[in-house]
């Protein structure tokens, strides 16, 4: 076991850490905000959206995320292109990276995992608190706002923290689109110094770490939250 | 850009076409799936059973392997076993003073996604098994049943319904994770696509082929399931 390339690789793992990171922060983030929009449109959206939002979840859940990355890496990304004026425009150093595509193919997916949560949540909320809302004389858009959506979110708080931990745990695939995230990194000290599996293990030790924070982090949430048992 | 005939031609099963090529992928995804599966099965039921039955030492090892395997990505996994693996078994080879073997890639990803399903599976057959009501359990162990004849006819019988849909979870899963091994090299759908792609220059076109063919794998896969589950819980009273 040899771990002495660490000292000069550090500031490389430093800077793939923080790009896994915000790959996580920003298709947990993002991607939270497609789902609410998805599970409203299932839950009470006319019919052909809900078929819209219903057939949007069953296919991103039913292809897998890798091939789903490389179709819009590959696939759009080499149509892109093809749009008069797009490459001379400021929007052209974001959208020919690797990191773009990335971070949308994961916020897609995740909005589409998420969104099957929150329709489950959003069915399970007891009737009589949206009557007693009702009854009070709110209207819908702040019986969703002040009610609805917060006791949902409450109810799926513990499977949330799953699927950000999934999420984080699909960030490696990045690395087949070019991005430098931590596990691109072990990649290249994997290939400079020979080393097999020290990397690796660095690497692997981040993402428990990371696993552990991130549930820690849910549990105070969850915590926070009075339950009467 | 061609017109719709040549793309139609590109996806064509014979040769000048690459559709040949993405169904023989598709095959051996499922392939590799089914073998993972089996192999996750087996490794899932004596691993719940070790965790349920077992004695400390044995209980610590699979809390370690359950919990490693959850918490580390598929990706890492995958790459850390296959390398792993192969030369582990090489040296312990070596050191049997057996000649090196050349390990299959298939054998490998089975073996590698068997792994990782085997952690799973054995929290999905330990919830299913704490489900079945200890009752049955006591009143065929009354009847003098001997433990393996009751896993058998009470136990097993008992807990697939509990435990069908989180099996049913978990093929989709390993369909899906089949799709990492493309990394490692082994030519399943997914690098059978990206060949394919690489080769005409038409990526999206192939992209979206190969996804259809995963959805067209799920949504099957679905229907199997759905009638495995009803005909597993036939008898038993529905609920809601």
């Amino acid at each position: 076991m040899n771990f002495s390339w660490i000292f000069s690789y550090w500031p490389l793992l430093a800077a793939g850490a923080v790009q896994t990171v915000l790959l996580l922060v920003i298709s947990v983030g993002f991607g939270f905000i497609l789902a609410i929009g998805l599970a409203l449109a299932q839950v009470i959206g006319p019919r052909w959206l809900k078929l819209l939002a219903r057939g949007y979840c069953t296919c991103l859940r039913g292809t897998p995320l890798l091939i789903q990355l490389w179709l819009l890496y590959y696939g759009v990304g080499s149509l892109l292109p093809m749009i008069p004026g797009l490459r001379a425009s400021f929007l052209w150093p974001i959208l020919r990276e690797g990191f773009f595509f990335a971070a949308v193919s994961f916020t897609l997916n995740y909005a589409a995992y998420e969104a099957e949560v929150l329709r489950g949540a959003l069915l399970a909320v007891p009737k009589g608190e949206l009557e007693a809302g009702r009854s009070f004389g709110m209207s819908s858009s702040t019986l969703l706002r002040r009610i609805w959506l917060p006791r949902a979110i409450r109810i799926a708080l513990p499977t949330i923290a799953g699927e950000v931990v999934l999420q984080l745990k699909a960030t490696p695939l990045a690395f087949t689109v070019t991005v430098m995230d931590l596990y691109a990194v072990a990649y290249k000290v994997r290939q400079d110094t020979l080393l097999v599996y020290e990397p690796l293990m660095v690497v692997t030790v981040f993402y428990v770490c990371l696993t552990l924070i991130i549930t820690r982090a849910f549990k105070i949430v969850e915590a926070q939250v009075p339950v009467r048992r | 850009m061609s017109s719709s005939q040549s793309l139609l031609e590109l996806l064509s099963p014979y040769p000048p076409g690459w559709g040949g090529v993405l169904l023989a992928g598709a095959l051996s995804t499922v392939l590799i799936s089914l073998g993972a599966y089996l192999v996750g099965v087996v490794i899932g039921l004596a691993g719940a059973i070790g965790k349920l039955k077992g004695n400390r030492p044995v209980r610590f090892v699979l809390d370690l392997y359950t919990t490693a395997v959850r918490a580390i990505p598929e990706l890492i996994l995958i790459i850390g076993l296959y390398y792993a693996g192969t030369d582990g078994l090489n040296r312990i080879l070596a050191a049997l003073g057996l000649p090196a073997l050349e390990i299959n890639g298939f054998v490998a990803a089975v073996a590698v996604l068997g792994i990782v399903q085997g952690a799973y599976m054995t929290e999905v057959f330990r919830g299913a098994i704490l489900a079945v009501p200890v009752g049955q359990i006591e009143a065929a162990a009354a009847f003098g049943m001997r433990p393996r004849l009751r896993l058998r006819r009470i136990v097993l019988p008992a807990l697939m319904p509990n435990a069908l849909p989180g099996l049913a979870n978990l093929w989709m899963c390993v369909t899906k994770d089949s799709a990492l091994i493309a990394v490692v090299g082994y030519q399943e759908l997914a690098l059978a696509t990206r060949i394919a792609a690489g080769n005409t220059k038409h990526y999206f076109l192939f992209f979206l082929a190969s996804a259809a063919l995963y959805l067209a794998i799920t949504l099957l896969s679905n229907v199997v399931f759905t009638a495995l589950e009803n005909r597993f819980r036939r008898g038993q009273p529905k609920t809601a």
